[in-house]
């Protein structure tokens, strides 16, 4: 059957407003067991932070280890927001600002890392991705103010599943547009072959940074949502463990795919849960998953590839391009 | 007018002196030829041109302007495009994606442009996209768009990467060893191809080739090279006969001067 791109428009659109007031309602409603909603709302917040890894690590083809540094910005920042500096009443109306904020906060730290990526790259980017992770997590733990290691409290539980949802919505809408464009070319070239990149007219140094403050900001709002839902966080939420899961993710997923994230998200915020009952072993099982990925498919679920509705067609992309 | 004009240009890796007092004046329109033996610093020279190595010693000037300290994707957008030794496609990527990058530079788009998906942004897109289309059509590569370039025959490869140079409009176009690896006959169309699209696109030509028969039939004059220094320039019918250039091809005593002077380069 053939759609017209005008009909396949209409018919995301109208799934999208569908998928919000299903998110909206039904939590609401009592319809969904709060214990599904919860995980919901996990799988969602790791959608959002597993995309904005796969900016940097797929389509830019760099290696940053250390995305959990930029999640903690933005929770402390919504969190603090929230809790010191906004009024109490006014909370859930400012909650979707208070979300960007954490975001551009992160953004910033974006810049720190970024700067760095116009000279190094490859292994030597990861440590300093590693190496920003570790900072931000000695920081925190060594602010006495924010509470230090006993991590710091009294958000009120603004996250529900309306706002996870419409923030997944956003990033894919965003990083879709971002993807498929002279930018996005631009940052897949950087993977290809930086030199030649750079010698056909291509700006590297404005892409990385342009991938690397885009990146950081949705992993940043991500942090937001995660803070408010747990209303409770520590430095330790943010360690290179958290990274960890993000890359398992990520190349669970496939690298340079949209369906790919959303999918290694989901799958991967499943498994922890069904796995819940093995204790201290679940730890095991993630970068277990990562070495064996790895060594019987690197590519992922999704590697390269697209679903369809979420990809643009012929012409952008080969679909033969997977060996 | 000369289009380029380089002075003085040393370039060192470590203690060794790769391009030394490297000088050339190239006017607009013609097509010159850089030759010399393996290692004597004819890439070395195109990397300092096109910004990978930064320049320590020397200046280079194009259409009058200093673009010595520049970085490579602003020379790129001057108008100086080039291809590689071994080829250097995005090789994941669509061979029309692969042709768009070479516009990178002008698509007039900003980044909100993109993700608003504005009017601005749709315009561009399809401007840009005709102009690689009508390219694509005109190295005979349409039927290859959609193919990631790695699945492309070699002959194909330096066609695209030809195509990528030119999509950007340059004035300067470097051609390095384009027909390394090619037979007779393809060499053959290869010049065809040099020289036509020297005039579609009125452009002036540099390239560095190992053939005799390639620079003998494209360049109007050529610069021979030896371990970073010129030894001799002139017109290529004498250089083959030029006791430096044999020199520095076939050793010192010449003893093999006479029987291969014919293969020189």
């Amino acid at each position: 059957m053939a759609i017209s791109d005008k009909q396949k428009k209409l018919i995301i659109c109208l799934g999208a407003a569908l998928l919000l007031a299903l998110a909206w309602l039904l939590p609401g409603a009592g319809l969904l067991n709060p214990y599904l909603v919860q995980i919901l709302m996990y799988a969602g917040i790791n959608m959002i932070l597993t995309l904005s890894l796969n900016l940097v690590n797929g389509y830019m083809g760099e290696f940053s280890v250390g995305h959990a540094g930029f999640m903690g910005i933005g929770a402390y920042a919504a969190s603090i927001l929230t809790v010191w500096v906004l009024p109490r009443s006014w909370a859930l109306w400012t909650f979707p600002a208070v979300l960007v904020a954490g975001g551009l906060a992160a953004a910033v730290a974006g810049l720190v890392v970024a700067f760095p990526s116009f000279r190094t790259r490859g292994d030597y980017l990861a440590i300093v991705t590693l190496a920003f992770n570790m900072i931000v997590k000695s920081v925190l733990e060594n602010l006495e103010i924010l509470g230090g290691p006993r991590g710091f409290l009294g958000m009120p539980r603004l996250t529900n599943l309306f706002w996870v949802v419409a923030w997944v919505l956003i990033t894919v809408l965003v990083l879709r547009r971002l993807v498929y464009s002279n930018f996005g070319r631009g940052i897949t070239a950087i993977r290809e072959d930086e030199v030649a990149a750079n010698l056909t007219g291509v700006d590297t140094r404005r892409l990385k940074l342009y991938a690397f403050l885009i990146s950081a900001f949705f992993a940043g709002v991500a942090g937001g949502l995660f803070a408010h839902l747990l209303q409770f966080i520590n430095p330790r939420s943010f360690s290179i463990l958290k990274s960890t899961d993000m890359l398992v993710m990520v190349y669970l997923g496939g690298v340079s795919s949209l369906t790919g994230s959303l999918l290694g998200a989901a799958i991967f915020t499943l498994l922890m849960e069904i796995l819940r009952p093995l204790g201290l072993w679940r730890w095991v099982v993630g970068p277990l998953l990562l070495v064996l990925l790895m060594i019987f498919r690197p590519q992922g679920i999704m590697g390269f590839r697209e679903w369809k509705w979420l990809g643009q067609g012929p012409g952008v992309r080969g679909q033969d391009a997977m060996p | 007018m000369s289009l380029l004009e380089i002075n003085d240009l040393s370039h060192n890796f470590g203690g060794l002196r790769a391009v030394s007092d490297f000088s050339l004046e190239v006017r607009e329109g013609e097509l010159v030829g850089l030759i010399g033996p393996n290692g004597a610093g004819k890439t070395t020279i195109f990397n300092l041109i096109t910004g990978v190595f930064k320049v320590g010693q020397g200046q280079i000037k194009f259409q009058g302007e200093d673009i010595t300290r520049w970085r490579s994707h602003r020379i790129s957008s001057a108008g100086i495009a080039r291809t590689f030794q071994n080829i250097r496609l995005f090789k994941e990527l669509s061979v029309l994606d692969n042709v768009r990058l070479g516009a990178y530079a002008r698509h007039a788009y900003s980044l909100l442009d993109a993700v608003g998906r504005s009017r601005n942004f749709r315009q561009e897109e399809e401007r840009q996209r005709q102009r690689a289309d009508s390219l694509l059509a005109r190295f005979n590569l349409s039927r290859y768009a959609d193919t990631p370039a790695r699945n492309l025959p070699y002959g194909e490869q330096r066609r695209v990467e030809m195509a990528r140079a030119l999509i950007s409009g340059p004035r300067l176009l470097l051609l390095d060893e384009p027909a390394a690896g090619m037979n007779q006959s393809e060499a053959q169309e290869l010049i065809r191809l040099i020289l036509e699209i020297k005039e579609e696109f009125s452009l002036t030509v540099i390239l560095i080739e190992h053939q005799m028969r390639v620079v003998q039939n494209l360049c109007q004059w050529v610069k021979v090279l030896d371990f970073g220094e010129t030894i001799a320039s002139g017109p290529p019918q004498e250089m083959q006969s030029h006791p430096k250039v044999l020199e520095a091809y076939l050793g010192k005593d010449g003893a093999l001067a006479g029987e291969e002077s014919g293969n020189v380069a």
